[in-house]
Protein backbone atom coordinates (compact mmCIF):
# COMPACT_ATOMS: atom_id res chain seq x y z
CA UNK A 1 0.00 0.00 0.00
CA UNK A 2 2.52 2.66 1.29
CA UNK A 3 4.23 2.16 -2.86
CA UNK A 4 0.74 3.15 -4.12
CA UNK A 5 0.70 5.91 -2.03
CA UNK A 6 4.79 6.80 -3.20
CA UNK A 7 3.27 6.68 -6.84
CA UNK A 8 0.59 8.79 -6.51
CA UNK A 9 2.16 11.17 -4.62
CA UNK A 10 4.81 11.57 -7.30
CA UNK A 11 2.09 11.53 -10.47
CA UNK A 12 -0.13 13.68 -8.73
CA UNK A 13 2.59 17.03 -8.31
CA UNK A 14 3.40 15.99 -12.15
CA UNK A 15 1.94 18.41 -14.96
CA UNK A 16 0.72 15.42 -16.87
CA UNK A 17 -1.90 14.81 -14.27
CA UNK A 18 -3.43 17.97 -13.81
CA UNK A 19 -3.98 17.80 -17.74
CA UNK A 20 -4.70 14.80 -18.09
CA UNK A 21 -7.12 14.57 -15.24
CA UNK A 22 -9.05 17.71 -16.81
CA UNK A 23 -9.63 16.16 -20.46
CA UNK A 24 -10.92 12.85 -19.14
CA UNK A 25 -12.92 14.35 -16.72
CA UNK A 26 -14.23 16.29 -19.36
CA UNK A 27 -14.51 13.83 -22.03
CA UNK A 28 -16.69 11.76 -19.24
CA UNK A 29 -18.75 14.77 -18.03
CA UNK A 30 -19.41 15.31 -22.01
CA UNK A 31 -20.40 11.31 -22.73
CA UNK A 32 -22.90 11.54 -19.80
CA UNK A 33 -24.15 15.39 -20.94
CA UNK A 34 -25.42 13.63 -24.46
CA UNK A 35 -26.42 10.21 -22.66
CA UNK A 36 -29.43 12.24 -20.74
CA UNK A 37 -30.07 14.39 -23.82
CA UNK A 38 -28.34 17.18 -23.36
CA UNK A 39 -30.29 17.99 -20.15
CA UNK A 40 -28.92 21.23 -18.58
CA UNK A 41 -28.58 19.81 -15.47
CA UNK A 42 -25.80 17.36 -16.80
CA UNK A 43 -23.57 20.29 -18.02
CA UNK A 44 -20.33 19.27 -18.12
CA UNK A 45 -18.05 22.47 -17.17
CA UNK A 46 -20.73 22.30 -14.04
CA UNK A 47 -19.58 18.29 -13.72
CA UNK A 48 -15.65 18.38 -14.46
CA UNK A 49 -15.11 21.48 -11.99
CA UNK A 50 -17.30 19.41 -9.68
CA UNK A 51 -15.29 16.03 -9.87
CA UNK A 52 -11.57 17.57 -10.27
CA UNK A 53 -12.05 20.35 -7.26
CA UNK A 54 -13.56 17.60 -5.18
CA UNK A 55 -10.67 15.09 -5.65
CA UNK A 56 -8.29 17.26 -4.98
CA UNK A 57 -9.21 18.61 -1.70
CA UNK A 58 -9.94 15.15 -0.77
CA UNK A 59 -6.11 14.49 -2.13
CA UNK A 60 -4.89 17.00 -0.57
CA UNK A 61 -3.34 18.09 -4.15
CA UNK A 62 -2.94 22.11 -4.13
CA UNK A 63 -4.63 24.11 -6.77
CA UNK A 64 -0.99 25.41 -8.20
CA UNK A 65 -0.12 21.75 -8.49
CA UNK A 66 -2.93 21.14 -10.89
CA UNK A 67 -2.57 23.95 -12.39
CA UNK A 68 0.74 23.21 -13.78
CA UNK A 69 -0.41 20.68 -16.21
CA UNK A 70 -4.54 22.04 -16.21
CA UNK A 71 -2.62 25.54 -17.68
CA UNK A 72 -1.97 24.11 -21.12
CA UNK A 73 -5.85 23.94 -21.83
CA UNK A 74 -6.31 27.31 -20.14
CA UNK A 75 -3.56 28.38 -22.11
CA UNK A 76 -5.83 27.92 -25.15
CA UNK A 77 -8.75 30.35 -23.75
CA UNK A 78 -5.99 33.08 -25.68
CA UNK A 79 -6.20 31.83 -29.01
CA UNK A 80 -9.65 31.22 -28.42
CA UNK A 81 -10.90 34.66 -28.24
CA UNK A 82 -8.93 35.58 -31.03
CA UNK A 83 -11.17 32.85 -33.12
CA UNK A 84 -14.38 34.36 -32.15
CA UNK A 85 -13.86 37.09 -34.90
CA UNK A 86 -14.50 34.15 -37.07
CA UNK A 87 -18.12 33.85 -36.21
CA UNK A 88 -18.24 37.42 -36.46
CA UNK A 89 -17.35 37.64 -39.80
CA UNK A 90 -19.40 35.33 -41.11
CA UNK A 91 -22.17 37.02 -39.79
CA UNK A 92 -20.77 40.37 -41.53
CA UNK A 93 -23.73 40.78 -43.56
CA UNK A 94 -26.33 40.34 -40.48
CA UNK A 95 -24.23 42.92 -38.71
CA UNK A 96 -24.29 45.24 -41.28
CA UNK A 97 -27.76 45.34 -41.76
CA UNK A 98 -28.68 45.16 -37.82
CA UNK A 99 -26.14 46.67 -36.07
CA UNK A 100 -28.23 49.39 -34.68
CA UNK A 101 -30.76 46.96 -32.69
CA UNK A 102 -28.10 44.42 -31.70
CA UNK A 103 -25.64 47.24 -30.26
CA UNK A 104 -28.63 48.09 -27.98
CA UNK A 105 -29.59 44.68 -26.96
CA UNK A 106 -25.86 43.87 -26.15
CA UNK A 107 -25.92 47.73 -24.28
CA UNK A 108 -29.12 47.06 -22.41
CA UNK A 109 -28.26 43.31 -21.50
CA UNK A 110 -24.69 43.93 -20.47
CA UNK A 111 -25.77 47.07 -18.51
CA UNK A 112 -28.63 45.21 -17.03
CA UNK A 113 -26.42 42.48 -15.82
CA UNK A 114 -23.31 44.04 -14.40
CA UNK A 115 -25.78 47.04 -12.89
CA UNK A 116 -27.95 44.54 -10.88
CA UNK A 117 -25.21 42.46 -10.35
CA UNK A 118 -23.51 45.63 -8.41
CA UNK A 119 -26.51 47.00 -7.02
CA UNK A 120 -26.84 43.73 -5.35
CA UNK A 121 -23.44 42.91 -4.21
CA UNK A 122 -23.99 46.57 -2.80
CA UNK A 123 -27.07 45.40 -1.35
CA UNK A 124 -25.61 42.17 0.41
CA UNK A 125 -22.90 44.21 1.87
CA UNK A 126 -19.73 42.02 0.54
CA UNK A 127 -16.68 43.32 0.39
CA UNK A 128 -15.77 45.87 -1.98
CA UNK A 129 -13.28 44.06 -3.92
CA UNK A 130 -15.67 40.86 -4.42
CA UNK A 131 -18.14 43.60 -5.95
CA UNK A 132 -15.46 44.52 -8.18
CA UNK A 133 -15.18 41.24 -9.31
CA UNK A 134 -18.69 40.96 -10.09
CA UNK A 135 -18.67 43.22 -12.48
CA UNK A 136 -17.19 41.91 -15.54
CA UNK A 137 -19.37 38.77 -14.85
CA UNK A 138 -21.48 38.64 -17.92
CA UNK A 139 -18.11 38.80 -20.43
CA UNK A 140 -15.99 35.57 -21.01
CA UNK A 141 -13.82 34.13 -18.94
CA UNK A 142 -10.32 35.31 -19.45
CA UNK A 143 -11.17 38.86 -20.55
CA UNK A 144 -13.13 39.17 -17.09
CA UNK A 145 -10.15 38.65 -15.53
CA UNK A 146 -7.99 41.36 -18.02
CA UNK A 147 -11.02 44.11 -16.76
CA UNK A 148 -11.20 42.89 -12.84
CA UNK A 149 -7.61 43.60 -12.82
CA UNK A 150 -8.02 47.00 -14.36
CA UNK A 151 -10.72 48.03 -11.86
CA UNK A 152 -9.61 47.00 -8.97
CA UNK A 153 -10.69 43.37 -8.55
CA UNK A 154 -9.14 39.82 -8.17
CA UNK A 155 -8.49 38.19 -11.40
CA UNK A 156 -8.69 34.38 -10.30
CA UNK A 157 -12.64 35.44 -8.24
CA UNK A 158 -13.59 37.31 -11.60
CA UNK A 159 -13.28 33.94 -13.79
CA UNK A 160 -14.97 31.94 -11.11
CA UNK A 161 -17.75 34.44 -10.86
CA UNK A 162 -17.68 34.41 -14.94
CA UNK A 163 -17.50 30.64 -15.20
CA UNK A 164 -20.85 30.59 -12.97
CA UNK A 165 -22.58 33.27 -14.38
CA UNK A 166 -22.24 31.41 -17.39
CA UNK A 167 -23.37 28.11 -15.83
CA UNK A 168 -26.45 29.69 -14.61
CA UNK A 169 -27.25 30.62 -17.90
CA UNK A 170 -26.83 27.58 -19.73
CA UNK A 171 -28.64 25.60 -16.36
CA UNK A 172 -31.49 28.06 -16.34
CA UNK A 173 -32.05 30.02 -19.81
CA UNK A 174 -34.63 27.83 -21.67
CA UNK A 175 -37.08 27.66 -18.14
CA UNK A 176 -36.30 31.60 -18.12
CA UNK A 177 -37.65 32.35 -22.15
CA UNK A 178 -40.10 29.89 -21.38
CA UNK A 179 -41.56 31.91 -18.99
CA UNK A 180 -41.11 35.28 -21.27
CA UNK A 181 -42.93 33.12 -23.85
CA UNK A 182 -40.21 33.63 -26.01
CA UNK A 183 -41.55 31.09 -29.00
CA UNK A 184 -39.42 28.82 -30.89
CA UNK A 185 -39.45 30.71 -34.24
CA UNK A 186 -36.26 32.05 -35.84
CA UNK A 187 -36.55 35.29 -34.19
CA UNK A 188 -37.26 33.78 -30.81
CA UNK A 189 -34.18 31.69 -31.34
CA UNK A 190 -32.48 34.78 -32.30
CA UNK A 191 -33.28 35.94 -28.92
CA UNK A 192 -32.78 33.54 -27.09
CA UNK A 193 -28.87 32.60 -28.48
CA UNK A 194 -28.16 36.52 -28.28
CA UNK A 195 -29.25 37.00 -24.78
CA UNK A 196 -27.19 33.36 -23.59
CA UNK A 197 -24.27 34.93 -25.88
CA UNK A 198 -24.60 38.44 -23.80
CA UNK A 199 -25.55 37.53 -20.55
CA UNK A 200 -23.77 34.22 -19.87
CA UNK A 201 -20.57 34.29 -22.60
CA UNK A 202 -19.14 31.09 -23.74
CA UNK A 203 -20.29 28.42 -21.66
CA UNK A 204 -24.00 30.07 -22.66
CA UNK A 205 -23.45 30.27 -26.32
CA UNK A 206 -22.02 26.51 -25.97
CA UNK A 207 -25.31 25.80 -24.74
CA UNK A 208 -27.48 27.89 -27.25
CA UNK A 209 -24.70 26.30 -30.40
CA UNK A 210 -26.03 22.85 -29.19
CA UNK A 211 -29.53 23.59 -29.18
CA UNK A 212 -30.58 25.31 -32.04
CA UNK A 213 -28.18 26.87 -35.57
CA UNK A 214 -29.74 30.14 -35.25
CA UNK A 215 -29.36 31.04 -31.52
CA UNK A 216 -25.71 29.53 -31.86
CA UNK A 217 -24.63 31.73 -34.36
CA UNK A 218 -26.49 34.75 -32.16
CA UNK A 219 -24.53 33.69 -29.48
CA UNK A 220 -21.24 33.73 -30.89
CA UNK A 221 -21.80 37.25 -32.11
CA UNK A 222 -23.31 38.37 -29.29
CA UNK A 223 -20.58 36.93 -26.94
CA UNK A 224 -17.66 38.68 -29.53
CA UNK A 225 -20.05 41.89 -29.02
CA UNK A 226 -19.81 41.90 -25.39
CA UNK A 227 -15.82 41.37 -25.37
CA UNK A 228 -14.97 44.08 -27.38
CA UNK A 229 -18.24 46.58 -25.57
CA UNK A 230 -17.27 45.45 -21.76
CA UNK A 231 -13.35 45.40 -22.44
CA UNK A 232 -14.00 49.39 -24.16
CA UNK A 233 -16.98 50.12 -21.56
CA UNK A 234 -15.82 49.07 -18.58
CA UNK A 235 -12.29 50.60 -17.75
CA UNK A 236 -13.72 54.01 -18.44
CA UNK A 237 -16.64 53.38 -16.25
CA UNK A 238 -14.69 52.43 -13.29
CA UNK A 239 -11.58 55.36 -13.30
CA UNK B 1 -1.63 21.30 -41.57
CA UNK B 2 -4.81 23.09 -42.41
CA UNK B 3 -5.19 23.44 -38.06
CA UNK B 4 -1.82 23.96 -37.91
CA UNK B 5 -1.56 26.80 -39.62
CA UNK B 6 -4.91 28.24 -38.39
CA UNK B 7 -3.57 28.25 -34.71
CA UNK B 8 -0.20 29.58 -36.05
CA UNK B 9 -2.56 32.80 -37.67
CA UNK B 10 -4.65 32.56 -34.21
CA UNK B 11 -1.02 32.98 -32.04
CA UNK B 12 0.71 35.67 -34.15
CA UNK B 13 -2.40 37.98 -33.95
CA UNK B 14 -2.64 37.39 -30.11
CA UNK B 15 0.41 37.95 -30.24
CA UNK B 16 0.49 40.97 -31.85
CA UNK B 17 -2.91 42.38 -30.19
CA UNK B 18 -0.74 41.58 -26.92
CA UNK B 19 2.23 44.34 -28.94
CA UNK B 20 -0.33 46.65 -29.39
CA UNK B 21 -2.27 46.79 -26.34
CA UNK B 22 0.85 47.19 -24.19
CA UNK B 23 2.75 49.68 -26.78
CA UNK B 24 -0.78 51.87 -26.98
CA UNK B 25 -2.07 51.47 -23.80
CA UNK B 26 -5.27 50.40 -24.44
CA UNK B 27 -8.56 49.46 -22.59
CA UNK B 28 -8.27 46.30 -24.24
CA UNK B 29 -6.40 42.87 -23.19
CA UNK B 30 -4.61 41.54 -26.18
CA UNK B 31 -6.48 38.61 -27.52
CA UNK B 32 -9.36 41.25 -28.06
CA UNK B 33 -7.30 43.65 -29.96
CA UNK B 34 -6.49 40.30 -31.80
CA UNK B 35 -9.74 39.13 -32.50
CA UNK B 36 -10.05 42.93 -34.35
CA UNK B 37 -6.97 42.18 -36.32
CA UNK B 38 -8.32 38.74 -37.06
CA UNK B 39 -11.59 40.60 -38.64
CA UNK B 40 -9.24 42.95 -41.02
CA UNK B 41 -7.41 39.81 -41.42
CA UNK B 42 -10.04 37.40 -42.60
CA UNK B 43 -10.44 39.01 -46.28
CA UNK B 44 -7.16 37.36 -47.42
CA UNK B 45 -8.40 33.41 -48.20
CA UNK B 46 -4.36 33.09 -46.76
CA UNK B 47 -5.87 33.43 -43.43
CA UNK B 48 -9.41 32.72 -43.89
CA UNK B 49 -9.31 29.00 -45.25
CA UNK B 50 -6.93 27.45 -42.35
CA UNK B 51 -8.33 29.75 -39.28
CA UNK B 52 -12.01 28.60 -40.14
CA UNK B 53 -10.88 25.52 -39.68
CA UNK B 54 -8.81 25.50 -36.48
CA UNK B 55 -11.34 28.35 -35.00
CA UNK B 56 -14.02 25.76 -35.36
CA UNK B 57 -12.47 23.35 -33.36
CA UNK B 58 -11.55 25.81 -30.56
CA UNK B 59 -14.89 27.33 -30.34
CA UNK B 60 -16.56 23.50 -30.72
CA UNK B 61 -14.87 22.49 -27.66
CA UNK B 62 -15.00 26.18 -25.73
CA UNK B 63 -16.55 24.68 -22.73
CA UNK B 64 -13.57 22.15 -21.86
CA UNK B 65 -11.26 25.40 -21.44
CA UNK B 66 -12.98 27.20 -18.85
CA UNK B 67 -12.39 24.00 -16.48
CA UNK B 68 -9.33 24.82 -15.15
CA UNK B 69 -9.95 28.08 -14.08
CA UNK B 70 -13.40 27.29 -12.86
CA UNK B 71 -11.66 24.16 -10.35
CA UNK B 72 -10.12 27.63 -9.28
CA UNK B 73 -12.79 28.12 -6.97
CA UNK B 74 -11.47 25.62 -4.21
CA UNK B 75 -8.92 28.49 -3.43
CA UNK B 76 -11.81 30.69 -2.82
CA UNK B 77 -13.56 28.60 0.08
CA UNK B 78 -13.05 31.04 2.63
CA UNK B 79 -14.44 33.74 1.02
CA UNK B 80 -17.50 30.95 -0.40
CA UNK B 81 -18.12 30.03 3.26
CA UNK B 82 -18.44 33.37 4.60
CA UNK B 83 -20.29 35.07 1.53
CA UNK B 84 -21.42 31.93 -0.96
CA UNK B 85 -24.98 32.02 -0.60
CA UNK B 86 -25.26 35.74 -1.06
CA UNK B 87 -22.48 36.04 -4.30
CA UNK B 88 -24.79 33.25 -5.25
CA UNK B 89 -27.83 34.91 -4.74
CA UNK B 90 -26.34 37.57 -6.87
CA UNK B 91 -25.16 35.82 -9.71
CA UNK B 92 -28.09 33.77 -10.52
CA UNK B 93 -30.72 36.61 -10.22
CA UNK B 94 -28.40 39.54 -11.76
CA UNK B 95 -27.54 36.38 -14.72
CA UNK B 96 -31.62 35.91 -14.89
CA UNK B 97 -31.83 39.68 -15.27
CA UNK B 98 -28.83 40.23 -18.32
CA UNK B 99 -30.55 37.67 -20.28
CA UNK B 100 -34.52 38.68 -19.90
CA UNK B 101 -33.56 42.14 -20.65
CA UNK B 102 -31.23 41.15 -23.79
CA UNK B 103 -33.98 38.92 -25.27
CA UNK B 104 -36.91 40.91 -24.51
CA UNK B 105 -35.28 44.38 -26.33
CA UNK B 106 -34.00 42.18 -28.98
CA UNK B 107 -37.48 40.30 -29.58
CA UNK B 108 -39.43 43.35 -29.07
CA UNK B 109 -36.64 45.70 -32.01
CA UNK B 110 -37.14 42.79 -34.37
CA UNK B 111 -40.93 42.24 -34.18
CA UNK B 112 -41.45 46.55 -34.65
CA UNK B 113 -39.26 45.93 -37.43
CA UNK B 114 -41.53 43.27 -38.84
CA UNK B 115 -44.77 45.07 -38.24
CA UNK B 116 -43.67 48.51 -40.35
CA UNK B 117 -42.22 46.11 -42.82
CA UNK B 118 -45.76 44.42 -43.00
CA UNK B 119 -43.97 41.73 -44.96
CA UNK B 120 -43.90 37.86 -43.76
CA UNK B 121 -41.16 37.22 -41.80
CA UNK B 122 -38.83 35.08 -43.47
CA UNK B 123 -35.40 34.87 -41.32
Amino acid sequence: MPKFVELWVYLSATPLFGLTATLVAYVLAHALYLRVKQAPWANPVLWSVVVIASGLLLTDVPYPTYFSGAQFIHFLLGPAVVALGWPLWQRRAELRKRWGRLLIAALAGGAAASGSALALAWAFDLPHEVVLSLAPKSVTAPVAMGIAEKIGGIPALAAVFAVLTGLVGALSGRYLFNALRLPLTTEGWTARGFALGTAAHGIGAARALQVNADAGAYAGLALGLQVVLSSLLMPLLFR
Amino acid sequence: MQGLRGLAWLLALQSLGELLSRALQLPFPGPVVGMVLLLLALQWPVVREPVAICAEFLLSHLSLLFVPVGVGVMTHLALVAQYGGRMLIVIVLSTWIGLAVTAWVLFKLNRTDTAEDGSAQIR
